[in-house]
């Protein structure tokens, strides 16, 4: 059973990012989307956090939502990898259920 | 306006395009700067990412009201406060965020910075010296 967590939240406003990282089971995938997209930047107090979960889970970053809040995808942590929207479909598709850290 | 001239703050705390907040903020900012008071700005936590350059929108769907900040200026708003701990905890530095200015007429309408970048200590200082905070 493959899951695909997507969180949508800040990480310095409510703690989605945090709890979906502790949750996620290895082999995993998560998606950080809107809000979310702050916890897959380089520089932050959460950026350990999600290096540390990319021992064990695929993490995806919405392209779109970085693009829309001013953020190369240069900015984004080595190893989490950029979406689009489509590729948002295809990871919904290739895993058995969403669940949504909202 | 009886000629009462109150010190009003906008505090800014949220992320723009997830929640309203960013942009709701910016609408009573502009309506309130046609009552000539005291205003200022202060942009601290999430909020330090509404005025992050280069923002483009189309592809989510939602209008990019990013440009407006540049706009204020010319609504004599010039005293814009940027907590510098909120920028570091988020990997920013001065130089992702837009150059705001203003005009001032009294130097042949040199432009001015508007942006004043801030510790949380002298923040707070500045806040409890506010008559009134609106939240955002």
């Amino acid at each position: 059973m493959s899951t695909l967590h997507t969180v949508n939240k800040s990480p310095f406003e409510k703690n989605s990012l945090a709890s979906c990282l502790s949750y996620a089971m290895t082999g995993g995938t998560v998606l950080m989307l809107e809000d979310g997209i702050y916890g897959a930047l380089k520089g932050t107090k959460v950026e350990a956090q999600v290096k540390s979960a990319l021992d064990n889970v695929k993490v995806y970053v919405l392209g779109p939502d970085l693009k829309a809040r001013g953020f190369a995808e240069d900015r984004v942590i080595d190893g989490v990898k950029v979406v689009d929207y489509a590729g948002f479909v295809d990871l919904a598709a290739e895993n058995d259920k969403v669940q949504a850290w909202l | 306006m009886s000629g009462v001239i109150k010190n009003f703050m906008y505090l800014n705390r949220r992320a723009p395009y997830g929640t309203i907040y960013a942009w709701e903020s910016l609408e009573v900012v502009l309506i309130g700067a046609a009552f000539d008071q005291d205003v200022s700005l202060a942009f601290v936590d999430d909020g330090v990412y509404q005025l992050v350059k280069g923002q483009q929108t189309a592809e989510i769907g939602m209008k990019n009201f990013s440009p407006t900040y540049s706009a204020l200026g010319d609504y004599e708003v010039k005293k814009i406060f940027v907590e510098t701990e909120s920028l570091e905890e988020r990997g920013l530095t001065p130089d992702d965020l837009q150059h705001l200015v203003w005009e001032d007429e009294d130097d042949d309408w040199a432009e001015r910075d508007s942006i004043r970048f801030v510790s949380r200590a002298e923040l707070a200082e500045i806040m409890e010296a506010s008559d009134v905070v609106f939240s955002f």
